[in-house]
């Protein structure tokens, strides 16, 4: 088991402010979402994570030691990113070897299977794969090394339906069977709305929540009726968003709903799923979307 | 089986439910093992730690039982506890919700009866 934090983590570009003071401890054996918009710093806090640019303050300790030039602490980390870290010329079973000597116990018997059920030629070289394989093998990759945290940034990029339904069942049967930690940082929330526990959300380079998915959902609301009636009913709890069709609004809020409040007969409470609060905590276009 | 993210329902509760209708409608019989926890993580790509609390629901209804190392199977009379259940809860999921839809819709006791029977009647 292998413990990760991250302790005031900052990083500038230039003046740009990418990750504004993030600290968090990441649980051994559990599933992450990383969420966030186009922008939000998902990506820079991956490459952060496993010292490919540096925090501009700030520390990562992994087993209580930083991850900077450490190769002894690099090894329990993978990250599969957009990023092509191999020689064009490289085959596809080369790359596997390559990998090899840096995490010694890769498993060349799953990586091969994976290649054989996804389709991939492993006599190929890198430059002759698609974005779509190039993700694949990447994937691969991901699940097949022996590393303690696998940070997967967007790891059905050009992947269709049916590779990513087998890619996501490969992943929770390997997990199952060894569990450690995975970081899926992803825009196809739905897709992986059922196997993640734990979600990091992300807005504007802050850390805006920091919980279970159950916990987050179990707080998540809902409010649709009449226009009129909704809006008294939500007056005063934290109303994250809304939509209007005509008269009819649904009122979606984050937190916990006034008990004491009489439900109209004309308006419903629901659960909403993981996108749609993900969709109205991030909102930029109006002003709600606040915690 | 299918399970509905979108649902209010927390996925561990939806779980629970599918393979409990599994062994009502005699999908999974008595004796027979149920799927493991991780193979019903893989088909439905469910974390196996939900699986595994819907599962434990299972078990302290007294519905399927776990033999070491082997897996989970289903108890002799779970299928019978699950009609008793759902007997009981008939009223409160059922009956209780036409009551309130019948009379919004403006239908007396008598119509409504008369619909009951008119239902029985057809296959």
């Amino acid at each position: 088991m292998t413990e990760v934090s991250l302790n005031q983590i900052t990083k500038k570009f230039g003046k740009q402010t990418v990750l504004n003071d993030i600290s968090l401890q990441l649980k051994p054996d559990t599933i992450y979402g990383l969420l966030g918009r186009n922008g939000a710093g998902k990506s820079t806090l991956l490459n952060i994570l496993t010292n490919r640019i540096p925090a501009s303050s700030g520390s990562v300790l992994i087993d209580g030691q930083t991850n900077i030039n450490n190769d002894r602490v690099l090894g329990k980390i993978y990250l599969m990113s957009e990023a092509n870290l191999y020689p064009n010329r490289a085959k596809v079973f080369q790359i596997f070897r390559q990998t090899a000597h840096f995490y010694s116990g890769f498993d060349f018997e799953l990586a091969h299977q994976l290649a054989s059920k996804f389709g991939l030629n492993e006599n190929l070289r890198f430059s002759k794969l698609s974005t779509g394989y190039r993700s694949i093998l990447k994937d691969i990759i991901a699940l097949s090394v022996d590393a303690e945290l696998i940070l997967l940034d967007e790891p059905t990029l050009g992947l269709d339906a049916n590779h990513r339904e087998l890619f996501y069942r490969e992943l929770v049967e390997t997990y199952a069977q060894r569990p450690r930690t995975f970081v899926i940082s992803t825009h196809l929330i739905e897709e992986i709305a059922g196997m993640i526990e734990n979600v990091l959300l992300i807005r504007d380079g802050k850390l805006l929540l920091d919980d279970t998915a159950e916990n987050l959902l179990a707080q998540s609301y809902s409010v649709t009726g009449p226009e009129k009636e909704v809006q008294e009913y939500t007056a005063g709890l934290n109303v994250i968003g809304h939509d209007n069709l005509g008269k009819l609004r649904s009122d979606y809020v984050f937190g916990q709903l006034d008990e004491e409040r009489v439900l109209p007969d004309t308006v419903t409470v629901e659960g909403i799923d993981l996108q749609k609060l993900f969709i109205n905590l991030t909102g930029q276009t109006d002003k709600e979307g606040q915690l | 089986m299918q399970f509905n993210f979108d649902s209010s329902e927390p996925l561990y509760l939806q779980v629970a439910k599918q393979i409990e209708n599994a062994i009502f409608v005699g999908s999974f019989e008595a004796g027979e093992q149920v799927p493991s926890t991780t193979e019903i993580s893989r088909d439905f790509q469910i974390n196996p730690a939900t699986v595994l609390k819907g599962m434990n629901i299972l078990v302290s209804d007294g519905l399927i039982q776990k033999k070491r190392g082997r897996g989970m199977f289903v108890l002799e009379d779970a299928q019978e506890k699950i009609r008793v259940k759902r007997k009981d809860e008939f009223f409160q999921d059922y009956i209780l919700k036409m009551v309130i839809e019948a009379k919004s819709l403006g239908l007396n006791q008598d119509t409504v009866i008369s619909l009951v029977e008119r239902g029985f009647k057809q296959k």
